[in-house]
């Protein structure tokens, strides 16, 4: 089965700035061996909400608006998209993303197999 | 309950458990088992039941499934059972299936399902209690417990929730969770609606079948055992008594030796965890002369297990009939459970012990606002009056 892993870092730049640069260096690391596990498929690490634009179309007309849709406090910060026997295989890999152990979370959604 | 129900108790989880692992989809097998029992209802009491009821029920089952199976070919193609050939009940009467409850047990208490879900559907895919005896254990409308259920079933099949035993490296953490599980059903057997705390320990005594090394299974077994013996003494004439007060005659005395006996082979397999604790302690409370030195000594240790405030109150009254009221009152005052009903209880107790009857009285009056029966309110009223008279 496929599960589309999302990632929610709970930490924002400045949180970022403020670790080391070995730090850094260890977290990006610990992220790419992630994404090299057996399993994944894709992922990826996505430029703040703040660069994002939501699109709806109302009687043929496109509308934008500048932002996430949902206006929350955490957004999606990245993502891993992982094959696995079943959900305790994608939940696993779930638990070995930094930002679930940082005070961040990681929710897993399995996809609609077609 | 008669002796077909009886049996279709004790098979129903057995039966069901084979079918979700031969079929992979756990609406199907509870339809086909469904089916199964309600052919054996009919045909038994006329026929005679086969030999071996358990392997007839699943073969039946199977077929049925099969059955269905082939009127639909696309969900056919989406199931595990293609190319099995039909079984032939009668020649089959003697054979014998593998054992998957615990499989089932764990898929049950997966924690990804709400806690309400784990328990309905360990209630009705191992107690083999319907719908509606869940609802009415619970009290909810049926409807509510029928939308609880479908919805968890179907978490399972999308989610890819595992059967299975799971990894050496989440076992304990997911045997907690079934424990916890089981010990809710037990608890909320204390209601005494559907004798749950009795299924409860049907429950529990599968599962040490299952798990014969496991040193908290036993020991979870041998507190609800020990618990449950005592549930006869806890009221007379409808008012709660307290363990001291209560007559021991009516404590079940086989229960209490089988819960013990179970106490001992947890201990026997080096089990410290917090059921086994929590086991001991029960038993200790049971003894004619009360060792509250010991008790006290296995309350901190439950506290280091399980960092609850709770159980803190509970050794710091322990602590208070070893070194006195005063030593009690100064561990309670530590603790930061004001709103917690037994925490005034405790104190007003202790404050009561320690004649300082205006805080006392104080300390009833506030448990007794948070009490929610009637036989505690009652209870707790009288030590009010005590203190005035």
């Amino acid at each position: 089965m496929k599960y589309l892993l999302q990632i929610y870092p709970h930490q924002g730049p400045e949180d970022w700035a403020r670790l080391s640069a070995d730090e850094q260096d260890a977290l990006v690391a610990e992220y790419l061996e992630v994404s090299r596990s057996p399993g994944v498929v894709d992922g990826a690490q996505l430029q703040p909400a703040d660069t994002a634009t939501t699109v709806r179309v109302a009687d043929g007309e496109t509308l934008l608006t500048d932002g996430p849709f949902m206006d929350a406090k955490e957004h999606v910060g990245g993502f891993l998209l992982v094959e696995a026997d079943d959900l305790d295989g994608a939940l696993d890999l779930a638990a070995r993303i930094p930002a679930a152990r940082m005070g961040g979370a990681v929710e897993v959604r399995p996809l609609v197999e077609r | 309950m008669t002796l077909l129900e009886q049996v279709f108790r004790d098979e129903w989880g057995r039966v069901l458990a084979g079918l979700v692992g031969y079929l992979g989809d756990f609406d199907l097998a509870e339809d086909a088992a469904q089916e199964a029992f309600a052919i054996a209802a009919a045909r038994w009491p006329k026929e005679g039941s086969p030999p071996n009821p358990g392997a007839w029920l699943t073969i039946t089952a199977r077929n049925r499934a099969i059955d269905r199976l082939r009127r639909d070919r696309t969900l056919a193609e989406k199931t595990r059972l293609l190319e099995v050939p039909e079984a032939v009940e009668d020649e089959m009467a003697d054979t014998t299936f593998p054992d998957e409850r615990l499989e089932l047990i764990f898929t049950c208490c997966h924690p990804s399902l709400a806690l309400e879900a784990q328990v309905a559907l360990t209630l009705r895919a191992l107690g083999g209690l319907t719908m509606e005896e869940i609802a009415r254990a619970f009290l909810v409308p049926e409807e509510t417990m029928k939308r609880r259920l479908t919805r968890a079933k179907r978490k399972i099949k999308d989610a890819g929730i595992p059967f299975g035993v799971p990894a050496e490296h989440v076992l304990p953490q997911r045997l907690a969770a079934v424990l916890a599980v089981v010990y809710l059903i037990f608890n909320e057997g204390y209601g005494g609606r559907v004798d749950l705390a009795g299924e409860a320990i049907r429950l529990g005594a599968s599962l040490a079948e299952l798990m014969p090394d496991e040193p908290e299974v036993h020991g979870l077994n041998a507190l609800m055992l020990l618990d449950d013996a005592r549930r006869g003494a806890r009221f007379a004439d409808g008012e709660l008594v307290l363990l001291r007060d209560q007559d021991r005659s009516r404590w079940d005395a086989a229960k209490i030796a089988r819960g013990r006996e179970v106490l001992d082979r947890a201990l026997a397999l080096r089990g410290r965890g917090a059921y086994v604790v929590q086991a001991a302690i029960a038993s200790l409370h049971m003894e004619e002369t009360r060792d509250w030195a010991e008790i006290a000594a296995l309350y901190a240790e439950l506290v280091r297990l399980t960092r609850s405030p709770v159980v803190e109150l509970n050794r710091a009254i322990a602590v208070a009939e070893v070194e006195g009221p005063e030593a009690g009152l100064a561990l309670v005052d530590r603790l930061d459970l004001d709103g917690y009903q037994y925490f005034h209880s405790t104190r007003a107790d202790l404050l009561r012990r320690l004649e300082r009857a205006d805080e006392a009285r104080r300390e009833y009056g506030r448990a007794l606002k948070l009490a929610h029966t009637e036989p505690e309110r009652r209870f707790l009223e009288r030590r009010l009056a005590e203190i005035a008279a």
